[in-house]
């Protein structure tokens, strides 16, 4: 882990307060040693962060004094009290609980050796509501040398040089896209931060906004004075609050410093941010829907052109760039184009941030160069799978992308080569998947999330992906005829040819690429009525073993339709007839007795 | 229409006109306001906006469906998301959801308990992946769950409200 954060003399206790340490107790472990703290009479301050990334791993607590420094990760409300007392009070760490030297110490390594963090460089080590903590790691030097040379060509040259394609999922360069928005013609010209974090599965976009959100609006303070925009807004989700809030406290901090608003340090340029809450529609990444939902109107897409370089927010020309893009944006000016696209492949350059959650063993937020593998992600720096079996796909790019089987894994990041596979990169959400998903399923549910997102304008969009998603159900009950894989490949296509926005144009992907890969998934619901998986209820029979039943009468107890029957230390009998296949009796039975097949 | 509640106090409603303006840029705000000052959008609010603005109560209405966030009918007391993203969907989010209702006893087709005292919604991706399945109520994330876990916690949750309800009474 980068520890770029100089300790000082004072004792220092950090937790790290994102959205996923909160869910992990991070609150209550930080009360808990505030409350020890006094207790024990000890003098420490004790401070917030973002997220590091690790969230497999939260609460963290890291301790700071003199040049040591020990993180301890997965900390209780107990464990919090007992390091007050021996490692803060008493000056003996406990190793064995720590990042450093404890049993998770390779772990650790092995997550963090691999990652490169640009976008990530201040989450997880600063306080994301101090601005001083922001300027103590060379915060806004970017924007006033910027702005003292004023030379916006520049800074365009200097973006083009870097090779950075936005990293919401289209992978336009962002320099060419500020060189456009410089060159049109208008009397107002805007930056949007597009923070419309719709794709289920990547939350990288909310842990940087939480972790440093200043990285962000110095960013866009840059692409302002660089196309010429003096206002500008973040459209933000609104199921991120703790984003919103620390955007708020960011912005107004910067005010105060003059490093936003008016006349910005006395050069001249004026840089207003504003905030726009999302009000919840998938569609709204797609940046004219952005910017109609910001003029108050349903998020419905536009043809292009015009683009927004022309002719974009209010009519005037705007420039949208995605939370990721921007927070690169001051590391690239800071250490030059080149130092950024010396890392990478030919046409991806830099670092990417992916989101791994799903049947992973180190899940969380990472950071790597574009160029590695896709299996030394996952297994590398994920660890492979959280149950020990093997993996069977990873799912990248959320309902826009596809799922990439096993055999594939030594697939190149990079935009290209990704792309190649049937999947995209997308925004970066990586949702691991073993022999306990199945993909028929996977594929349902994402044309159940897209045809709900559909804005209904065009009706291939609207009536096909329904289409798509009926005859999935059908397929997933049993109920499908061979005829229905080519029936969705006959929607897919026209789907694709005929919508006007990227969520139509790439909704059939997850069809597309399990069918590509996982045929044989489907052809076992069509043919046998058989989920290889054991996930499409319509498909399973329960059945109790009347050899490892013990007559507990847990499952008769929790059972919601009293299905199953039996006399307490003595087999029990499941009525299939009455049987929901609710898995609620396969849950609670410690025996290994309910039978799925 | 659901909700028509004709005596929605609408002091708020002016002061949120004040605060963002009776422009169309205004509407999404508007809404916001509305819901987050009444749980959802009365429609005496809606009616009240388009007089005082002059922005159409079909452009409101509009709106008011396309997106997720906004709701006409009212909510509980307790407001429990429950997330189905993918990572949520794959590490089982999809029982959570079906133990969740099963517990506080929502029919079939309604989101909100007979007693008012729970609303359970759906929610696309909270953004806490590396802890799925997850459920937030009132703002409180409970991450790592599984069908008895989950059944704990609403039975908790479940358990606290009708105790607090039959108390008031």
């Amino acid at each position: 882990m980068e520890q770029t954060q100089t300790a000082n003399d004072g004792l220092r206790v950090v937790i790290g307060l994102g959205s996923c340490g909160i869910a992990a107790g991070a609150q209550d472990v930080k009360d808990a040693i505030a409350g020890a703290l006094t207790a024990h009479g000890v003098k420490a301050s004790l401070e917030e962060t973002g997220c590091n990334g690790a969230c497999h791993r939260e609460p963290i607590v890291e301790v700071y004094q003199g040049g040591t420094h020990w993180t301890y990760g997965g900390v209780t409300v107990a464990q919090a009290e007992e390091i007050v007392e021996k490692h803060l009070k008493g000056g003996a760490p406990i190793e064995e609980w720590t990042f450093q030297k404890g049993a998770i110490a390779g772990e650790v390594e092995a997550f963090f050796s691999k990652q490169k963090r640009i976008a990530l460089g201040n989450c997880g080590v600063i306080d994301p509501e101090k601005i001083e903590d922001y300027l103590a790691q060379d915060g806004y030097t970017a924007l006033t040398k910027a702005l003292a040379d004023n030379d916006r060509d520049q800074v365009i040259a200097e973006m083009l040089a870097s090779g950075l394609r936005g990293r919401g999922g289209g992978g336009f360069p962002t320099g060419l896209k500020w060189k456009f928005t410089k060159g049109a013609v208008g009397d107002q010209k805007y930056i949007i931060c597009n923070a419309d974090e719709g794709d289920p599965g990547a939350f990288m976009d909310r842990s940087i906004l939480e972790g440093d959100p200043h990285a962000v609006l110095e960013g866009m303070a840059i692409a302002g004075f660089a196309t010429g925009a003096t206002a500008a807004y973040v459209y933000c989700r609104a199921e991120y609050p703790l984003a919103i809030k620390r955007l708020r406290i960011a912005i107004a901090q910067a005010e105060a410093k003059n490093l936003l608003g008016e006349n910005i340090n006395g050069s001249g340029f004026t840089f207003k941010i504003k905030i726009k809450e999302g009000a919840g529609a998938f569609v709204c990444g797609e940046e004219t829907a952005l910017i109609f939902s910001i003029e108050g109107h349903r998020g419905m897409p536009r043809k292009r052109p015009p683009f927004p370089a022309n002719s974009g927010l209010f009519g005037k020309p705007t420039n949208i760039n995605n939370v990721e893009t921007l927070a690169n944006v001051p590391w690239i000016l800071r250490n030059g184009g080149a130092a950024f696209a010396a890392m990478g492949t030919e046409k991806s350059k830099g670092s990417k941030v992916f989101a791994l959650a799903g049947k992973i063993k180190r899940g969380g937020l990472v950071e790597v160069p574009m160029g590695i593998t896709i299996r030394e992600i996952l297994q590398d720096v994920g660890g492979g799978s959280d149950t020990g079996a093997p993996l069977k796909a990873v799912q990248m790019g959320g309902p826009s992308g596809g799922c990439i089987p096993e055999r594939l894994f030594d697939t190149l990041v990079d935009y290209d080569e990704v792309n190649r596979t049937g999947a995209i990169m997308g925004s970066g959400g990586m949702v691991v998947m073993d022999e306990t998903s199945c993909m028929v399923d996977i594929a349902k549910f994402f044309l159940d999330f897209t045809q709900k997102e559909s804005c209904g304008k065009c009706t291939f969009c609207r009536v096909g992906t329904l289409r798509m998603l009926e005859t999935l159900e059908r397929i997933s009950e049993g109920k499908g005829k061979m005829s229905d894989l080519d029936l969705l490949e006959e929607l897919a296509v026209k789907i694709k040819e005929t919508s006007l926005c990227g969520l139509g144009q790439t909704a059939p992907n997850p069809v597309l690429t399990t069918l590509k890969y996982f045929r044989s998934e489907y052809e076992a619901h069509v043919e046998h009525q058989r989920c290889p998986a054991k996930v499409c209820k319509p498909l399973l029979t329960y059945s109790i073993d009347p050899v490892n039943c013990t007559g507990c009468t847990l499952c008769a107890r929790v059972c919601p339709v009293k299905c199953i029957t039996g006399i307490k230390k003595e087999v029990h009998v499941l009525d299939q007839a009455a049987c929901t296949k609710c898995s609620s009796c396969s849950e609670v039975c410690k025996d290994n007795a309910i039978h799925i097949e | 229409m659901n909700g028509d509640t004709p005596q929605t106090d609408l002091t708020p409603v002016d002061r949120l006109i004040d605060q963002f303006g009776s422009g169309m840029e205004a509407t999404i705000p508007l809404l916001q306001g509305i819901q987050d000052e009444f749980g959802f959008l009365p429609l005496d609010a809606i009616r009240h906006v388009t007089s005082k603005t002059g922005i159409p109560a079909s452009h409101l209405f509009g709106v008011a469906t396309f997106y997720n966030r906004f709701r006409l009918t009212p909510v509980g007391k307790n407001m429990v998301r429950v997330c189905l993203g993918t990572a949520c969907h794959v590490q089982g989010g999809g029982r959570v959801h079906e133990v969740t209702r099963e517990i506080l006893e929502l029919a079939d087709d309604a989101d909100t308990t007979a007693d008012r005292l729970f609303t359970v919604e759906p929610v696309a991706c909270v953004g806490c992946c590396s802890l799925a399945p997850v459920v937030v109520i009132n703002g409180t994330t409970h991450g790592l769950l599984d069908a008895p876990s989950t059944r704990k916690l609403m039975r908790k949750y479940n358990k606290a409200e009708k105790k607090a309800a039959t108390e008031q009474s």
